[in-house]
């Protein structure tokens, strides 16, 4: 388009306050987060003594920090496996001609318009696992009566499932996202491709295998990459469902980084965290936003 | 007999079932929270919260959204009011600035807007754990400034009926623990998804129509005003609706920025009354279906756009 040049400046002069929000709230916040983590800030006044990165040889000694970023590691590997296969399964079967295909696919989905908040809730008493004196709660009960009473199990209670038993609520929360995602990437093939493998002699396995999953591959990058960044920050979720846990056993660093800062007005070790959390997600989200980028470029 | 076992689509019963089974998974909350809320006070024990309810009570619910003066905790209504107030105003706000912001860097792309675009993108990822010790510093600065004018506002001398409207108004006014406060930080942290949705909308409008438009003499407020804006409505539908589920659903904004109980947004009342060891759980699965009856109602009733939402988060389209 050719433009006059007072449309050009009006122009640039709409985004300005946008371009400035984000230098300064996104990018200079950041930089005064990365700051404060140098600092000698342990109690509500200020202290911008700079102390290097004693904060951070602080942090990775620390006992919770270390079970917190085992936590995340188990919690990002198992949600992402769980959530992407049991996505793509619900896609794949909701692509069969299913009668009241949409009804389906809105309760898979619905739980994606709660809040995590809500969600935990409700899941720290699904899988509340009762007392003695109480006897069993939650779906320990549903076990009982259904003759699989070897299911039962303490949850989010017992240290040795800690994290792994808040991938169930957040996997009921988000796995119909990703077969929303799979879905409209396989309602976008085109019908001549399944067909003509079907005339080669493919099986329906076969063309799964071999034309639907590699041709989804963009999909499952963005599943990824949504879920990854989803669980690397997880809060909401582990506040309202479970705490830190017994031993820290579902404690996660955004949790700890909450806890640090504004409960215990250590800014600068509550900010070293969240330089770190800062980190994993940018190494997993940056690459894939230039590449993006690049992509868009190049069309 | 094989014969009939054969013509019997094993197949498809099979997929059936295990369509039932994973919807099954997925109602599961959904049939305890009803079933427990609906409850009525004798017969709620975890023992039985399987169980249908014999009479349908509405007692949880009271409850929930009014609280006990006796028990000594607050009910959801306030709270729920003012997330109403927050998620409107904000969600608006930011769907605004998103679609002339979606606008400049599609149609009026300058030298190094797709890199400032990208830049801006980066601000839907990024952990808000990040960035949360500079909002309240900055939020408490901006109060130095709007306190008084806060102060002045709730001090209005007005007639007796129109008593809640001053403090009503100051709330709005923005700063640390005020709903205005949050509702700035909501706006501003909109910006990127509300600006990559309309961005990629109005990309794949032609250009040709744009510069119809600029044969006819209008400008780039014309075009927008006259030719885009009008066809802008599937799009501002999807961020208002994503805007409007995830500034209600926030908690971490909340929680930050509000200490006052009868400021706080519905989810962080929400996790107070259900972290508090006086509230009965079935108050707890009551005040819950409170809090997530908006969001649950735009999903039934507009989930085409909820949906078109969700693939615009994955950033591809």
């Amino acid at each position: 388009m050719r433009y006059s040049k007072k449309d050009r400046s009006l122009s640039i002069l709409l985004v300005l306050p946008s371009i400035f929000a984000m230098f300064i709230f996104i990018y200079g916040f950041i930089g005064f987060t990365a700051y404060a983590s140098l600092s000698n800030w342990h109690k509500l006044k200020p202290d911008f003594t700079f102390v290097g990165l004693e904060n951070y040889i602080r942090l990775f000694k620390s006992q919770r920090f270390i079970i917190d970023m085992q936590n995340t590691f188990t919690f990002t590997l198992l949600f992402l496996i769980v959530t992407i296969i049991l996505g793509f399964f619900l896609a794949v079967i909701l692509d069969q001609n299913i009668k009241g295909e949409s009804i389906f696919r809105n309760i898979f989905l619905f739980p994606m318009a709660l809040s995590y908040i809500v969600t935990g809730v409700v899941w720290r008493w699904l899988l509340a696992p009762g007392t003695t004196i109480t006897g069993p709660s939650g779906v320990n009960i549903l076990f009982d009566q259904l003759g699989l009473g070897f299911l039962k199990s303490g949850w989010y209670t017992d240290p040795s499932i800690g994290v792994k038993a808040v991938v169930i609520a957040a996997t009921w929360q988000m796995a119909g996202y990703i077969m929303a995602l799979y879905l409209a990437g396989m309602r976008a093939i085109p019908e001549e491709l399944r067909e003509a493998a079907r005339v080669d002699g493919a099986t329906k396995i076969e063309i799964y295998r071999y034309i639907i999953i590699p041709l989804l591959r963009p999909i499952t990058l963005s599943s990824v990459i949504i879920l990854g960044h989803i669980s690397l920050k997880i809060f909401d979720l582990i506040v309202s469902m479970t705490g830190p846990g017994t031993g820290f056993s579902t404690d996660v660093p955004a949790l700890f980084m909450f806890d640090t800062t504004f409960r215990g007005n250590r800014f600068a070790q509550g900010s070293s965290i969240a330089m770190v959390l800062l980190l994993l997600v940018a190494l997993l989200v940056v690459p894939y936003l230039i590449s993006s980028y690049r992509e868009e470029v190049e069309q | 007999m094989t014969a009939l076992i054969k013509s019997i689509p094993w197949n498809r019963i099979f997929l059936y079932l295990v369509l039932v089974l994973s919807a099954a998974f997925f109602l599961l909350p959904i049939y305890m929270l009803l079933n427990t809320g609906f409850k009525s006070y004798q017969e709620v024990s975890l023992s039985n919260m399987w169980q249908l309810p014999q009479n349908i009570s509405l007692d949880s619910f009271t409850k929930a959204w009014f609280g006990s003066q006796s028990e000594g905790f607050r009910g959801l209504n306030e709270n729920f009011l003012n997330s109403i107030w927050l998620t409107i105003p904000a969600a608006l706000l930011s769907a605004f600035i998103g679609s002339i912001n979606g606008y400049v860097f599609s149609k009026w792309k300058f030298p190094g807007s797709d890199v400032l675009f990208a830049m801006l993108l980066f601000g839907m990822f990024i952990p808000y754990q990040s960035i949360l010790i500079p909002i309240v510093r900055v939020l408490q600065w901006l109060s130095n400034y709007t306190g008084p004018i806060y102060d002045a506002a709730t001090e209005l001398s007005v007639p007796i009926w129109l008593g809640w409207f001053p403090s009503w108004v100051a709330e709005f006014i923005p700063g640390y623990g005020t709903i205005g406060g949050l509702i700035l930080i909501h706006v501003i942290y909109g910006i990127p998804i509300a600006t990559l949705v309309f961005r990629n909308y109005y990309s794949g409008i032609p250009t040709d129509l744009l510069e119809a438009g600029m044969i006819d003499g209008a400008g780039f407020l014309g075009i927008y005003r006259w030719i885009l804006f009008p066809i802008s409505m599937p799009a501002f539908v999807v961020v208002l609706i994503w805007q409007f589920t995830s500034i209600w659903n926030d908690f971490l904004f909340g929680v930050i920025i509000t200490s006052n109980p009868s400021v706080q947004p519905v989810t962080v009342a929400l996790n107070n009354l259900a972290g508090s060891y006086i509230v009965e759980w079935n108050v707890q699965m009551a005040g819950s279906l409170i809090a997530a009856l908006p969001t649950m109602l735009i999903f039934i009733l507009l989930s085409r756009y909820f949906i078109r939402g969700l693939m615009a988060g994955s950033l591809k389209g």
